[in-house]
């Protein structure tokens, strides 16, 4: 399954494709893509846990970026 | 951002202030630099301090901070203060270009309608364009964009269709006809019957496959990340080999030197300046060739695009027009029969082909063009695979191919033309023929002359057309190799052979229509969709979309993506080099954390100015 996010506070290309490698990281995550010019990120994850896989994904950029923000599209 | 700017105004004064009066007591002057530090710096070391506890310390704020407290240290007060203050200016300008690029890319798809005036109970009522239910009818005022696809019921007008087909000459519409969301009303107001929902029109479909683009990382971008993630520890590692094992081994050695080389590595150790000019420029590349109408799906394929080498193209419907049109009209007298006129000619076979919705029957009385009294004609029979036989003001008609000729035993004349031929007999009298064919485009020569120019090696023309026709289609433009009478899984199996044939990092781009193609389309490296301007299925099964029906875009397109790739190459050439000679440099004690910072920010905003450059898309 595959979800797109609108992901706000980016202050570095830098910062997103570290961000992009966490969340890659993540149990169920098959391919995550952050795009810094866009502010955009594309998802691909196993739709049976999506509510885990979100929440994980939430907690990981918290913990990466504080001032980051994502909300689904 | 103004609030930053403010921050660097005042730091710099007291910088300069500090500088210039040079105050007998050093604390004096020390405290205003450090006042201007805290001032220019406070933030970088908030968020280096809760980085740390992140565990985060190849952060760029962390690497900052400690450069800079580092100079503090060793008593460089000016170089700490100046260095922070040469960081924020240039974090301000390329936060100041990356919002800019993000705008102008905005702007140039800026076809997002909205709102739609919807007449609901007879009134009419200014709504989102996403409420409008299917079978609504809406106004569409001059002036307006078209917020929905749909047919007109009420009007005629002129649209513009710039934004999604990069095409400069309105298009008129009227009743009855199709209207795509994203293009400008021009003229005249119209009724229309909406035809599809908000999140299935054209305007929708655009809008996402471009924001979705950058999310097809080109091999450069993804080189880059890779990159950077090395970099980095590499860096910070060796800055840190220089603080401590030189001092030590080597003698009279002077600590305060070494960690000043150290803390110079540390400013250039941030991958920010490439990080961020590649993806920008891919994103200019796509958003440039937006705007003349050829949507690319990622920097994946303006990547490949550049490396095209076979460049394959179907032939109807992309090299030419894929529509019959009557060619030639040729009548022949005989003794017995006194000679038809050509007009007479064209209105029999209209006649004999009133009732049939074949092509060939269309472009027949498309050509005839006026009115047909259908009492004339008396009966009017198709003879599968052969032709009409009819009777037409008492006279027997045969409009047909030779076989039908054949079959009615008729005396005819075989001619050679490169068409369908229809070969037409009064009473058993053969009288003459019609000559009906494609016609090919107009920039299809121009195109494949171009491409041979361009470094293609190779240009093949595919089709399921007659070998005679295929051919005489592939002369005329001048393509290299032409195969013909394909069935569509024949084309596939053309196109694996073609993949064989080219280099290792070569490419081949498939160029069709984008109906009947998917399977071709998918084994391309490229598949490219001409016409997709209302296609779904087009917009859906390509990799590179052509929203006009020029094949001459192609040429746009390789075009573009090789300017895109030199300026790839250029920013990561130049942002590497420019790091490496001044990590060298100072390695032997030779550059100033000055030069440093320059490596850092400077080369950031000329990497991002070099990318800004892709915008800039000339007119052909």
């Amino acid at each position: 399954m595959t979800s797109k996010f609108k992901i706000k506070g980016l202050d570095c290309a830098n910062c997103a494709s570290q961000l992009e490698r966490e969340i890659k990281k993540i149990d169920g995550v098959e391919n995550a893509s952050i795009s810094f010019m866009t502010e955009r990120m594309e998802l691909e994850y196993d739709g049976d846990n999506k509510e885990k896989i979100l929440k994980e994904a939430k907690k990981r950029i918290k913990r990466e970026e504080p001032d980051v923000t994502i909300e689904e599209v | 951002m103004k609030k930053k700017g403010i921050k660097i105004l005042i730091a710099l004064i007291l910088f300069i202030l500090a500088m210039a009066i040079k105050f007998e007591n050093v604390w004096i002057n020390n405290s205003i630099f450090i006042i201007s530090y805290i001032i220019v710096g406070f933030e970088i070391l908030k968020k280096a301090v809760r980085n740390i506890f992140r565990g985060k310390v190849f952060d760029e704020n962390f690497l900052m901070s400690i450069a800079t407290i580092g100079a503090f240290a060793i008593g460089e007060y000016p170089e700490a203060v100046c260095v922070m203050l040469f960081y924020q200016v240039g974090e301000l300008f390329q936060s100041y270009a990356v919002d800019k690029s993000r705008k102008s890319i905005s702007s140039l798809m800026d076809i997002r309608p909205d709102y739609a005036n919807a007449y609901r109970n007879g009134n009419i009522e200014k709504i989102n364009p996403a409420h409008v239910k299917v079978g609504e009818i809406i106004v569409i005022k001059p002036g307006e964009k078209v917020p929905l696809d749909g047919h007109i019921i009420e009007g005629n007008t002129s649209l513009d269709t710039k934004a999604l087909t990069g095409e400069s000459l309105p298009r008129e519409a009227k009743v009855g006809e199709e209207v795509l969301s994203g293009c400008i009303n021009l003229s005249g107001t119209i009724k229309v019957e909406v035809s599809k929902e908000f999140g299935e029109s054209t305007v929708s479909k655009i809008l996402d496959l471009v924001e979705n683009a950058s999310s097809k990382k080109a091999k450069s971008e993804n080189f880059i990340t890779k990159f950077a993630e090395y970099y980095t520890p590499v860096v910070v590692t060796i800055a840190l080999a220089l603080a401590i094992i030189p001092p030590f081994v080597m003698q009279n050695q002077e600590f305060a030197d070494w960690l000043y080389r150290a803390l110079s590595f540390l400013v250039v150790s941030c991958p920010c300046a490439l990080v961020i000019s590649i993806p920008l420029s891919f994103f200019g590349g796509i958003g440039g060739a937006s705007k003349m109408g050829i949507l690319i799906k990622g920097g994946n394929y303006l990547e490949a695009l550049s490396k095209t080498e076979i460049a394959v193209f179907d032939k109807t419907g992309t090299l030419t027009e894929g529509t019959f049109e009557v060619k030639k009209v040729e009548a022949i007298g005989n003794a017995e029969n006194t000679k038809v006129s050509k007009e007479e000619l064209l209105k029999i076979a209209a006649y004999a082909e009133y009732y049939s919705n074949h092509p060939i029957s269309k472009s027949v009385k498309k050509a005839y063009s006026k009115e047909i009294d259908e009492k004339q004609i008396a009966s009017s029979q198709e003879l599968s695979g052969l032709g009409i036989e009819a009777e037409i003001e008492g006279e027997n008609v045969l409009v047909g191919n030779e076989k039908l000729m054949k079959e009615k035993n008729i005396q005819y004349e075989k001619t050679n033309e490169i068409g369908t031929v229809l070969y037409i007999a009064i009473d058993g009298k053969y009288v003459g023929y019609i000559l009906i064919a494609d016609t090919i485009k107009k920039d299809a020569k121009y195109t494949i002359d171009t491409l041979k120019k361009s470094n293609i090696k190779q240009t093949v023309m595919l089709t399921g057309d007659r070998k005679e026709v295929g051919e005489a289609v592939a002369k005329e433009i001048g393509i290299d190799k032409v195969y013909t009478e394909l069935l569509p899984d024949g084309k596939v199996e053309k196109v694996e052979e073609l993949l064989k044939e080219k280099s290792s990092t070569g490419k081949l781009a498939f160029v069709g229509d984008g109906i009947n193609d998917a399977p071709v389309l998918a084994i391309s490296d490229i598949g490219i969709a001409m016409g997709g301007l209302g296609s779904d299925s087009a917009i859906e099964a390509a990799d590179v979309v052509i929203m006009t029906d020029e094949p001459s875009k192609i040429i746009d397109a390789i075009k573009l993506s090789k300017r895109t790739m030199r300026i790839v190459k250029e920013n990561i050439i130049f942002a590497i080099a420019v790091k490496v000679a001044v990590l060298v440099l100072a390695a032997f004690g030779i550059s100033t954390m000055w030069q440093a910072v320059f490596a850092d920010v400077g080369v950031s905003i000329l990497a991002i100015l070099n990318a800004l450059r892709i915008l800039h898309v000339k007119k052909r």
